[in-house]
């Protein structure tokens, strides 16, 4: 409630009382007193980049602790009522203690609360969090705010993880990062209101007008604005994306989108905000799996593949035991628990099979359930699937300016 | 006409007529849009949702009620809140009591101008206050956290609190605290035995306030804040992701003690006769 | 030592002020026409030209706050005005009550309210879905992300500060002065227009300001409710401050927003013909 409305303080208000023109003189002279102390420039965040063999000098001398703090995004892990079940097997099997946050929402938003500390050095509070594969991913790596990886101690990331999953464009050699699970960007739609969709096309589909939805993160509406012109986002120039740009610029001015939706789109699906819209494989996998009936397809032009990553800021008080985790979560079973719960794609291929078996050994709805998620082509896509999907483009901090002077006014204006 | 019979101030002419039914429905309208989204709240933390987002209804449940503590980061979001209001409101009451109190009592140079740092804190729009405050914070190179969410909401709850009280102060009977001193007390012994008593339901008032203002606000508290989360701005980060049905019935919960509050303020001035 | 006691008395307050309200507006001026970027830094170049582009780049939101706030406050007022006179005068001994009443929504938090409305407002949601399986409204009609959504998320919001400032006001009138004039032949119309509504203006322009301005620098209700073509300058400058993180641009969008505000408020005090805007909200 807000209180400039309770009785006492307009009583208070509507006294009179005497403020002159020479009182605001007053208060800008005092102003002026501050203007001195405001003549410096903001600091930068910049922290030193790591230097070469980097990876031996960081790990030589760290040690286990016994306890890790996992940053990662909400309902993102497995989770029976108050537990983390993949967590406490961890703790059974390994010792470490671990303290979960859900303290991710948005990666713009995450990553604009760290960077102050980690470029002064200072605990973010957390050893171990998730990243998209992002502008803000790209930048940590560049400023040296991330440990680089000691793969001699991740034996089970290199004997599970899927090749799809290995050495990425935007991490290569998986220096700093291993995937937490991936997604697919595609197209959702409800079939009672659109006819069945195949192209990307039927985003800018005149029937659809003001019902369409498109997602506000520049990178994402930037590709499927490039895949409408059968442009590949990897090797894409900035005339690509001014043409990307202009595509999606008629998109609005046609009132053809509803909005530019963050994570809510898939709420404006369901409650029928949008009836056809930019979506991620696993949300509407859930949504299907409750008994919606919604359609996800990956277009004919293309569509993106992303991954959220397991990472370690390099101001962690508890690194072995994040590298730990990390290893940890590549074993099958427990990826297998992952993707149960998390509904995404699973970095480890062989989640698959275990997951049938254990359908077979389940009745009723968990057994529909399991053979869903293990035959589900949003979580194991197919090949056809998979040749069609690109990466974000990866951008220099200079291109970057230039992109998101692009798309940024489309999203956000 | 004009032949009135006993007739007290705050009576009017008979009602009835068709002018003040329609203007009787139309209040009733007005207060049932007012009280729609409220109700819709308070219900939806009744529903037995199974998806991750509340959006449709699927039957009753009390169960959310025993899973309050569900999601770790809302609770730790609520408990920010209310320790923040704690501490601002403990700081903004004493420096609002003491400003209320020179305003109120004393005339001196540069009144005007606290009369005009005032009034520009409760008027100007809280994006700008918020956006001014971020600046100061990062040229100054100060990590944004609790602390400066603190310093922010003391900053826009003072100048409630030194109204508050000033009202108070000025409609107080200064002869009392002159008969005081007259008979021998320090100026200590008066204001802690007639003075603060009297100005007392002012400073409760505008501690309520301060606290009220404090536990809600959004704007400022999302420029200021950093990594920490406080309940209003959990509910903007869940807007993007879908809002378990837990904060419903937080929402419920505080609604209900402010209702409480307001309530019991009411009846007991009514009853002091104020 | 006597004398003394004022300045003491409000020194603490007055410092805390002057260091978190005075001194912050110096510094966004400041920030304001530095250039740089968030990762190397921002060296203060003096680079006034960024208020022109910033200007040219999002004149339309500014315009749009200026609208989407004007329109929010006409809206509230005609909304307020009777409510709080039928409380003032037909409210009897339960007035208080009536007041309580139109006070208590705002006990929930103001995102949650919001959220709670594009919840009831869904195209398929309890509010129009009814009315289209009837019939009566077409299919694709829908009130989310529109600019009458934004408004009346605005109205909802802000309404209780444009009532009870004219509730005060009107409770102020003496009801017997009201009775002099009818006994003087008045009609109910002319008691009303001549006698009742310039006695509430004060309360009137009071309401105006506690509204206008926070409406117009409102960033949530335009992001919950509205769709692309509703943004305003506030969520442009949420964006750019904590989002993309440029610092010059956000600064200087904020301050042309309280400047145009500072301008406003004091020709709006100038209208009224008082010298200072505290006296309008005062008498």
């Amino acid at each position: 409630m807000d209180p400039r409305t309770t009785p006492a303080f307009l009583r208070g208000m509507t006294q009179s009382r005497s403020v002159t023109r020479r009182d605001a003189f007053r208060l800008a002279g005092l102003s002026a007193a501050g203007l001195a102390l405001s003549a410096c420039g903001v600091q930068g965040r910049k922290a030193a980049p790591p230097k070469k063999d980097a990876v031996a000098d960081y790990w030589a001398s760290k040690q286990k602790n016994g306890t890790l703090r996992f940053a990662n995004w909400p309902l993102y892990i497995d989770k029976d009522g108050k537990k983390y079940p993949s967590l406490e097997l961890f703790t059974a099997d390994t010792g470490i203690k671990v303290t979960y946050a859900e303290a991710i929402q948005e990666m713009p938003v995450f990553f604009g609360k760290i960077q102050p500390q980690l470029a002064a050095g200072n605990d973010i509070g957390h050893d171990l969090m998730v990243m998209t594969n992002s502008i803000q991913l790209n930048r940590a790596i560049q400023l040296g705010y991330l440990v680089p990886l000691d793969h001699s101690r991740l034996p089970n990331f290199a004997a599970n993880a899927g090749a799809r999953f290995k050495n990425p464009v935007w991490d290569p050699g998986n220096a700093y990062t291993v995937p937490w699970a991936g997604g697919i960007t595609g197209i959702a739609y409800n079939p009672e209101y659109v006819d069945e969709v195949t192209s990307i096309e039927d985003l800018w589909n005149p029937k659809y007008k003001g019902k369409v939805g498109m997602m506000s993160d520049t990178q994402e509406v930037a590709n499927f604005g490039m895949f409408a012109l059968g442009v590949d986002p990897d090797t894409s120039t900035e005339a690509d994306w001014r043409r990307a740009g202009d595509r999606l610029r008629r998109q609005r001015d046609a009132g053809l989108v509803r909005k530019y939706y963050e994570n809510d789109y898939i709420e404006a699906l369901v409650r029928g905000d949008v009836w056809i819209t930019m979506a991620w494989s696993g949300d509407v996998f859930q949504q299907v799996a409750e008994g919606k009936d919604l359609r996800f397809v990956v277009p004919a032009e293309g569509g993106t593949i992303w991954t959220d990553n397991l990472c370690i800021p390099k101001t962690a008080q508890n690194p072995v035991d994040a590298l730990t985790l990390m290893d940890y979560v590549y074993q099958p079973k427990i990826a297998a628990m992952l993707v149960e719960y998390i509904n995404y794609i699973a970095p480890v291929p062989a989640t698959k099979d275990i997951l049938a078996a254990k359908a077979a050994g389940e009745k009723g709805e968990d057994k529909e359930f399991l053979e869903q998620v293990a035959t589900s082509p949003m979580i194991y896509p197919s090949d056809a699937d998979m040749a069609k999907l690109r990466s974000y483009t990866v951008l220099s901090t200079a291109q970057e300016k230039v992109f998101e002077g692009i798309f940024q006014p489309i999203t956000q204006g | 006409m004009s032949a009135s019979g006993p007739r007290s101030a705050g009576r009017t002419r008979p009602r009835g007529r068709w002018t003040d039914r329609l203007l009787r429905i139309y209040v009733w309208l007005v207060l049932a849009w007012l009280f729609l989204p409220i109700a819709v709240m308070i219900v939806f933390g009744f529903n037995d949702t199974q998806s991750k987002s509340n959006v449709s209804w699927q039957g009753f449940t009390l169960k959310w009620w025993g899973r309050l503590d569900e999601y770790p980061d809302l609770v730790v979001a609520v408990r920010n809140s209310l320790l923040i209001a704690l501490v601002s409101v403990a700081v903004t009451t004493v420096l609002g009591t003491l400003m209320g109190l020179a305003l109120g009592r004393h005339r001196f140079r540069g009144q005007g101008a606290t009369n005009l740092a005032m009034f520009a804190a409760i008027s100007s729009p809280e994006l700008v206050m918020g956006a001014s405050l971020l600046s100061l914070f990062i040229s100054a190179g100060v990590e944004t956290g609790f602390a400066t969410v603190v310093i922010a909401h003391v900053l826009f709850s003072l100048s409630f609190v030194a109204i508050t009280v000033r009202a108070r102060v000025v409609g107080m009977d200064a002869s009392i605290e002159e008969a005081a001193r007259d008979l021998g007390a320090t100026p200590w012994t008066t204001f802690w035995r007639v003075t603060f008593p009297m100005i007392l339901p002012g400073v409760v008032a505008g501690a309520l306030l301060a606290f009220a203002l404090s536990i809600d606000d959004f704007v400022i508290t999302q420029f200021t804040s950093g990594a920490t989360q406080t309940f209003p701005l959990w509910i903007w980060g869940a807007t993007r992701i879908g809002m378990p049905p837990q904060v419903n019935i937080i929402g419920t919960l505080i609604f209900a003690v402010g209702v409480a509050v307001a309530v019991l303020n009411a009846v007991t001035a009514r009853r002091r006769g104020t | 030592m006597k004398r003394l006691t004022p300045y003491l008395l409000v020194l603490p307050g007055g410092l805390w002020l002057a260091i978190f309200m005075v001194v912050p507006m110096v510094f966004m001026a400041s920030v304001s026409t530095q250039e740089g970027d968030v990762v190397n830094g921002f060296a203060q170049t003096f680079n006034v030209g960024v208020y022109g582009e910033v200007l040219g780049q999002y004149g339309t939101q500014f315009l749009r706050s200026a609208s989407y706030g004007l329109a929010a406050t006409a809206v509230s007022l005609l909304l307020a005005y009777p409510v709080a006179y039928w409380i003032a005068f037909r409210g009897g001994a339960r007035k208080s009550t009536y007041l309580l009443l139109v006070l208590l929504p705002f006990f929930v938090s103001f995102v949650l309210r919001t959220v709670s409305w594009k919840f009831l407002l869904a195209d398929d949601g309890l509010l129009l879905a009814p009315l289209k399986s009837a019939g009566l409204l077409p299919g694709d009609f829908h009130v989310l992300q529109t600019t009458a959504a934004v408004i009346g998320g605005l109205v909802y919001n802000y309404l209780p500060f444009m009532i009870l400032p004219i509730y005060v006001a009107l409770e102020r009138v003496d009801p017997r002065t009201v009775e002099a004039a009818r006994d003087l032949y008045a009609s109910r119309r002319g008691a009303f227009t001549r006698i009742v509504l310039p006695l509430s203006l004060p309360g009137v322009f009071a309401g105006v300001l506690m509204t206008f301005v926070p409406m117009t620098a409102d960033y949530v209700n335009a992001a919950i409710l509205g769709g692309p073509e509703n943004t305003m300058i506030g969520n442009i400058i949420q964006t750019e401050y904590l989002v993309n993180n440029d610092y010059p641009t956000a600064a200087a969008l904020s301050f042309t927003l309280m400047a145009a505000m500072l301008v406003g408020i004091f020709a709006y005090a100038r209208a009224l013909g008082t010298e200072n805007v505290l006296e309008a909200a005062a008498r």
